[in-house]
């Protein structure tokens, strides 16, 4: 029965925090690469991968936008990791509405990290400008989980984003305007 | 379209509280590129040289350099120019870390500050929404410390902020600006502190433009990683842990002791363990793959970084070992103090006190032993208390100001700055003239290009040459191949040699890039990342200047005589160009003033040291020609 199980290729990011020198070039490098064309601008605010600087704890954490959240958390915690304090809200990969993290600062939209599918450059931009070797790219196969979310893409994710806020029907109203401006 | 710069300043007057977004010419970025190039140019147009360096009329400008921002990796520098009052000069002064990209993406290429605020302040620039707010609450704040707090305070991990401590707010005049794990020093500290800013905090999250972007892009993808794997690109001290260099070499005391056996194996492996037992990580620089910066943490301090010579300074100025050097950094940089002159300042004033000139009622309550004598020292300069409120004004100034005998011992300043210690025997003809007409106070920030000594056999020579792709002429490998002796090298080519590493330090001065990857890198191997064959193009795909080499070339002698006319107005001349007089114990004054003629003849320079009129018109600086000759410079110095 086994070998008929359906089986998922799993990307990985791994990250050693302590070898990140916090040259932001991954910052730098995503939000090039997925500048519309691709290469033709930078603004690291754009990026769909942070890296988290506390200076006075000596924390550097290379982190990769997630999903974003509806809402802030109910509560929040508090981590101690080799006698340095980290709280959740910084280590986590959320676009939310409590703050600006990945977030495209003119439309507010949501980002989330595609690791580079949408351009074919094989490993993910931010691994391959990462000399330091903070992050590095794995591939693995895992057996299928039966129900499988359907793929979303950058033009779902934003949408989803806009109805939630605004309404289903006053996305569509915007939609409908914009079709017939441009018809 | 503007590339690589934004076409912006922001103007700050702090005396009216007035900020304006102005837009820049763009003629100005082809004559001067940008960075320091193109704030000597407003320094020159609205800073008269009547000027007093603490005044609201001085300017305090931070400059990010035109390619900071863009792909090129190791293009980060922000520069910092006013006017020093310790040397009542140009300061020039720049720092590392993120500042001046940070300013880029909030859509400034200059944040220029003119007035005095009536009461502490800082100034937050989100983007457009700039605001100068009250600081009551940040005074006496260390220099990390402060950053710490208003990245906390304000919410937002990815604030860029520019501080001084203590040190700048009590003006002492080393102190310096501090940012991320870096400083800037060389007089600009005071100068904020004078114009009672406590810090300059930025975000800012818009887009920048390149003119080839895609190319580019991938060009300094292969870049970057060259970048990582060249040895000869950063600083090589913090992998290489033989610092017999600077410890058998530079002069300990207040520049006076040179201990040329002190380095062995045994120290050296005491010394790299207390480097590793407290080192936390090393760090680089906004889009740079180097570890440049090593932070670390010492018990009962706040966490420091220091790089390069910045390590030795402490414990050489008070004959102590390396423990000492990290015990006495983390409260020295708090404080904000610059680490080449502030050690120096203090053995100045310890060997005073063992002259009799002072006494020990000049220190009431100064421990016995030589490390708690520094750190008594520190705080007395910090705090101008005592005698420290001389102290604070530099060597130069507290020599005069203490009198009695003082001004003997001020033997290790130029231009009233305090230079890098090192006391040899026979004059280096390179280093005579770089100390001597530099105007960037430090030797580090002139030499750079051509190496430092000879190598031994024709053959280790043809191999360096031959793979020595910096060279600007091929002139220069001939000057290699028949150099034997460190000391000998003819006047023609002592001038070219100069006048290369000066160059390569005003390009980058003005595009942004590191000088340890860059300007400083090549006296050290050859292999240095960035050169005057691989700029242009650089220029051209981010900026869309269309520049040639011999074009860049113009651009680094446009700016360099617009430095030296803005100094020669401020009264700088002929007889201010003279190492100290000990740096040497052999000297040949003859000779030594005919080299200084031959390098202001081929620098297109009168023989005081002012540009000549034809210098001046063949660079388009026929502005500063006529205001020469309005205010008499050339027909006084006849």
């Amino acid at each position: 029965m086994k070998e008929n199980k359906k089986m998922k290729t799993i990307k990985e990011i791994r990250v050693d925090v302590n070898k990140c020198n916090g040259c932001l070039s991954c910052e730098m490098s995503c939000s090039a690469a997925h500048a519309m064309p691709p290469y033709t601008s930078v603004n690291p605010a754009r990026s769909r991968i942070t890296v988290v600087i506390d200076e006075s704890t000596d924390a550097y954490i290379p982190i990769r936008a997630g999903d974003y959240a509806e809402a802030e958390c109910a509560g929040r915690n508090k981590y101690t990791i080799d006698g340095k304090e980290y709280e959740s809200c910084l280590l986590c990969p959320a676009s939310c509405p409590s703050r600006s993290r990945f977030t495209e600062p003119d439309s507010g939209l949501p980002l989330k990290c595609d690791m580079c599918e949408s351009l074919d450059i094989g490993e993910p931009m931010c691994v391959q400008v990462c000399h330091p070797g903070a992050l590095t790219y794995h591939e693995y196969q895992v057996e299928a989980e039966d129900s499988i979310t359907p793929e979303r893409g950058e033009k779902e994710i934003g949408l989803e984003y806009l109805v939630k806020r605004y309404g289903l029907e006053e996305v569509v109203k915007s939609v409908a305007t914009m079709a017939k401006k441009s018809a | 379209m503007r590339y690589a710069e934004t076409g912006f300043n922001l103007e700050i007057d702090l005396t009216r509280g007035n900020i304006e977004r102005v837009a820049t010419d763009p003629e100005l970025t082809k004559l001067y590129l940008g960075g320091q190039g193109t704030a000597d140019k407003i320094l020159w147009d609205r800073v008269g040289p009547e000027v007093e360096p603490f005044s609201e009329e001085n300017l305090l400008i931070f400059s990010s350099g035109l390619l900071n921002g863009t792909f090129v990796p190791g293009a980060n520098r922000t520069i910092v120019n006013t006017f020093s009052p310790q040397t009542n000069l140009h300061a020039h002064s720049m720092m590392g870390g993120y500042f001046g990209v940070e300013m880029k993406h909030a859509g400034y290429d200059k944040i220029i500050l003119s007035g005095k605020a009536p009461k502490l302040v800082y100034i937050y620039i989100n983007n457009d929404n700039v605001e100068i707010r009250d600081a009551a609450h940040l005074a006496g704040m260390g220099t990390t410390e402060v950053q710490d707090f208003l990245k906390k305070d304000l919410g937002d991990d990815k604030l860029q902020i520019a501080a001084i401590g203590l040190a700048g707010e009590n003006r002492v005049y080393t102190a310096s600006i501090e940012h991320s794990h870096c400083s800037a020093s060389r007089g600009v500290g005071p100068v904020m502190g004078d114009k009672r800013v406590k810090a300059i905090v930025v975000r800012g999250t818009k887009d920048l433009q390149m003119a080839e972007p895609e190319k580019l892009f991938h060009i300094c993808k292969d870049l970057r990683k060259d970048l990582a794997d060249n040895p000869g690109a950063g600083d090589w001290m913090a992998v290489d842990e033989d610092d017999g260099f600077h410890h058998d070499n530079f002069s300990w005391g207040n520049a006076r002791v040179r201990q040329k056996n002190y380095w062995s194996e045994e120290l050296q492996q005491r010394w790299t363990d207390i480097k590793y037992d407290h080192m936390d990580r090393q760090t680089g620089c906004y889009n740079c793959p180097k570890k440049c910066h090593n932070v670390i943490s010492w018990p009962g301090r706040k966490r420091f970084s220091y790089k390069c010579f910045g390590k030795d300074t402490y414990h050489m100025a008070s004959f102590q070992e390396l423990d000492f050097s990290y015990e006495i950094l983390g409260v020295a940089q708090e404080y904000g103090l610059d680490s080449y002159s502030t050690p120096q300042v203090i053995a100045f004033a310890l060997e005073l006190l063992e002259e009799g000139i002072l006494t020990l009622d000049d220190f009431p309550g100064m421990p016995e032993d030589i490390r708690g004598r520094f750190f008594y020292i520190l705080d007395m300069i910090v705090n101008r208390r005592g005698i420290g409120d001389k102290l604070a004004n530099g060597v130069y100034w507290a020599a005069r100001q203490i009198g009695n005998g003082a001004e003997k011992f001020d033997h290790n300043t130029t231009k009233k700055f305090e230079q890098v210690p090192i006391k040899l025997g026979k004059v280096n003809p390179m280093f005579f003239l770089m100390i001597a007409t530099g105007e960037k106070m430090n030797i580090t920030q002139i030499e750079g290009s051509f190496p430092q000594d000879p190598l031994p056999t024709i053959e280790e020579r043809q191999a360096f040459v031959d793979a020595w792709e910096a060279v600007p002429d091929e002139k220069f490998k001939k000057y290699f191949m028949e150099w034997e002796r460190r000391n000998e090298m003819p006047s023609g080519a002592v001038c070219d040699i100069v006048d290369w590493n000066e160059a390569m330090h005003y390009i980058d001065d003005a595009i942004g890039l590191c000088a340890f990857v860059s300007s400083f890198r090549g006296q050290f191997g050859g292999k240095t990342q960035y050169n005057i064959h691989n700029i242009p193009d650089l220029i051209r795909m981010a900026a869309g200047l269309d520049l040639s080499k011999e074009d860049l070339w113009k651009v680094f002698r446009r700016n360099r005589n617009l430095v030296r006319a803005i100094n020669v107005r401020r009264g700088m001349r002929r007889a201010d160009e003279r190492p100290p007089e000990d740096h040497w114990a052999v000297r040949d004054e003859e000779f030594e003033q005919s080299l200084l003629s031959a390098y202001y003849e081929f620098k297109g320079w009168t023989q005081d040291g002012i540009p000549t009129p034809e210098t001046l018109e063949e660079l388009a600086l026929g502005d500063v020609r006529e205001d020469f000759e309005k205010r008499g410079i050339y027909s006084a110095a006849e």
